[in-house]
């Protein structure tokens, strides 16, 4: 066959978004899982300096295996792929109580929603002129919510289909959290739509990459490297930027992104809100009775949901891809592939922000966080869209 | 009679929960950055380091046989610490000392003196009932073996892991 008709045939439309996104999503994915699996790594090292400790410091390349002398331990970054390995190898134990359908479901269903929620977000501006978007969705916004809450499904079904009764607790948990916390998450983003105009991810960091971050929108015109040239450009994009409005809508957008950032700890489960789990006094909660790959299924579902988590906080409220004065993807390839540094750069600084805060703060009672999911979050959120309304209404200045 | 607890009345910084939790995010930090740079971190490496030099004198290793500096080993094979060791670790079968040695007199020495170092539980009842301060208890505490038959010392390995033990009290000189 011809080179040129196979060039043509790939460059027409339909086959040239085919392959090209095919080749996104397993970029992303693979990027994704290591993320997941290094999080873990992470994890338990971050908690181990956090309490004085060392953590796993040993597995590296097993040169005692090969014929050498001594293994390279190499700060313990082979610890994640022997845990995967020794997961893969163990026995899937299934007790003789449950109810084996939901029980081999409910796992999958975990997993699934987070790597859905991928789809949507915009990890890099544009690499050769294609979009870093798997799906340039106009609902994007929407669509994170909906399929994020779908997790829940599998947290509750694993607890019921269990028969017994530390899981049922979990999962009996896990509903009523998140119907208070789904509320406060989706009313506490409206403000960010209200301002932008668009449910649609890329547009969203559009606005931002022009007016600057969503936590602190104070550069109208953006900045961009020329600027650095000359110093009295940049001191003008900040006056310009220090506006009433802006200002006013500065102090509204950060009780939406405490709101946020906080709904999407408990969405997460992830401490101080992991009461579904509550090792401690549920023995593992919605999990305790699954093993081996099941039980691994749980484990990496929840930390792609805190990957599917940070990716959703970095992309709404800090700016996405975007950094000042690093151009977009349009000014060469470099530059795609350095926005997608910084949007991988944000989401794992957002990630070790999770696990700070997890090994900081201590559970939150059943009831605290019930009152803090309706009598906190709800109202705030709910008197935030008004005032931002009013704000974006009658504040022209 | 009912017991009253009044709840504190708590301030609206403290309702907030934020400044508390900046507080604890504080505290994390710090203790996070000091053990980036190692400090603070009290964890022994184990295989590469250890505290052997620190181990008091009277800590109970592994148990070894003992020879004096006058050439004599000091087991008699009374078999005492084979009765009385509580897991039965030790086997020993005695057996007669040949006319033409040098310690004829004292009778008996063992033939075989085996420890099971898979049973042993480091009691150091054997120690203390030898009559002859034959059996010590030494600093050795990482015996390690690939199965059961490599667990046992036998008299040879006893006698190498206890060396020498000078000072000991000496009761068959040439007087007796």
């Amino acid at each position: 066959m011809d080179t040129a008709l196979i060039l043509n045939f790939l460059t027409t439309p339909w086959v040239f978004l085919l392959w090209t996104t095919i080749l996104k999503s397993a970029l992303l994915l693979g990027l994704v899982l290591g993320l997941v699996s290094y999080t873990v790594y992470a994890e338990r090292r971050v908690s181990a300096l956090i309490q004085d400790r060392v953590g796993p410091n040993r597995v590296g390349i097993p040169m005692t295996l090969l014929g050498g002398k001594r293994d390279i331990h190499f700060f313990g970054l082979g610890q994640p792929i022997v845990d995967a390995l020794k997961l893969l190898l163990k026995e899937n134990f299934v007790p003789a109580s449950v109810n084996g359908f939901y029980y081999w479901l409910a796992p999958k269903l975990v997993m699934i929603p987070p790597i859905l929620v991928l789809g949507v977000l915009p990890f890099g501006s544009s690499l050769f002129g294609v979009q870093m978007t798997i799906a340039d969705l106009n609902i994007g916004v929407l669509y994170i919510f909906a399929i994020s809450s779908l997790s829940v499904y599998g947290i509750t079904l694993a607890g019921w289909a269990s028969n017994s009764k530390f899981p049922f607790l979990g999962g009996i948990r896990s509903t009523s959290q998140m119907i208070s916390y789904e509320l406060s998450l989706g009313l506490s983003v409206v403000p960010v739509l209200m301002i932008c105009g668009s449910l649609n991810l890329n547009e969203i960091i559009d606005w931002q990459v022009k007016n600057g971050w969503m936590v602190a929108p104070f550069w109208p015109k953006g900045l961009n490297a020329a600027m650095l040239l000359h110093p009295g450009e940049v001191i003008q994009a900040f006056i310009a930027g220090v506006s009433l409005q802006r200002f006013l809508l500065w102090i509204f957008l950060l009780v939406s992104f405490v709101i946020f950032l906080v709904s999407i700890f408990a969405e997460t489960n992830r401490l101080p809100f992991d009461l579904p789990e509550a090792e401690q006094e549920l023995v593992g909660g919605y999990h305790t009775e699954y093993g081996s790959m099941n039980f691994a299924l749980f484990f990496l579902g929840e930390y792609a949901a805190m990957i599917a988590g940070s990716g959703a906080i970095v992309s709404i409220f800090l700016g996405g891809w975007s950094c000042p004065l690093i151009p977009d993807g349009s000014h060469g390839w470099y530059w795609g592939l350095v926005n997608i540094l910084v949007f991988f750069a944000k989401v794992t600084l957002m990630l070790l922000f999770f696990i700070w805060v997890r090994w900081t703060l201590p559970r939150f009672r059943y009831d605290q966080l019930m009152k803090l999911g309706w009598l906190g979050f709800f109202p705030v959120a709910l008197a935030n869209i008004f005032i931002v309304a009013l704000i974006l209404a009658f504040v022209h200045k | 009679m009912a017991l009253v607890v009044n709840r504190p009345k708590l301030s609206l910084a403290e309702r907030l929960y934020l400044p508390a939790v900046l507080a604890g995010l504080t505290i994390t930090w710090n203790h996070l950055k000091r053990a980036i740079f190692n400090k603070g971190i009290v964890t022994m490496q184990y295989p590469e380091e250890k505290w052997d030099a620190n181990l008091p004198d009277w800590y109970r290793g592994a148990p070894t046989l003992v020879a004096d500096e006058h050439g004599k080993d000091r087991c008699v094979a009374c078999q005492l610490c084979e009765f009385i060791c509580p897991p039965r670790a030790i086997t020993i079968k005695p057996m007669e000392i040949p006319q033409e040695d040098k310690w004829r007199k004292v009778e008996k020495r063992p033939g075989e003196f085996d420890i099971d170092m898979a049973r042993c539980i480091y009691c150091g009842l054997c120690e203390e009932v030898c009559p002859e301060q034959a059996i010590y208890l030494r600093k050795d505490y990482s015996i390690t073996g690939l199965n059961r038959a490599e667990m046992v010392h036998d008299k040879k390995t006893l006698y190498k892991l206890g060396g020498v033990r000078t000072g000991l009290v000496f009761k068959w000189n040439e007087l007796k």
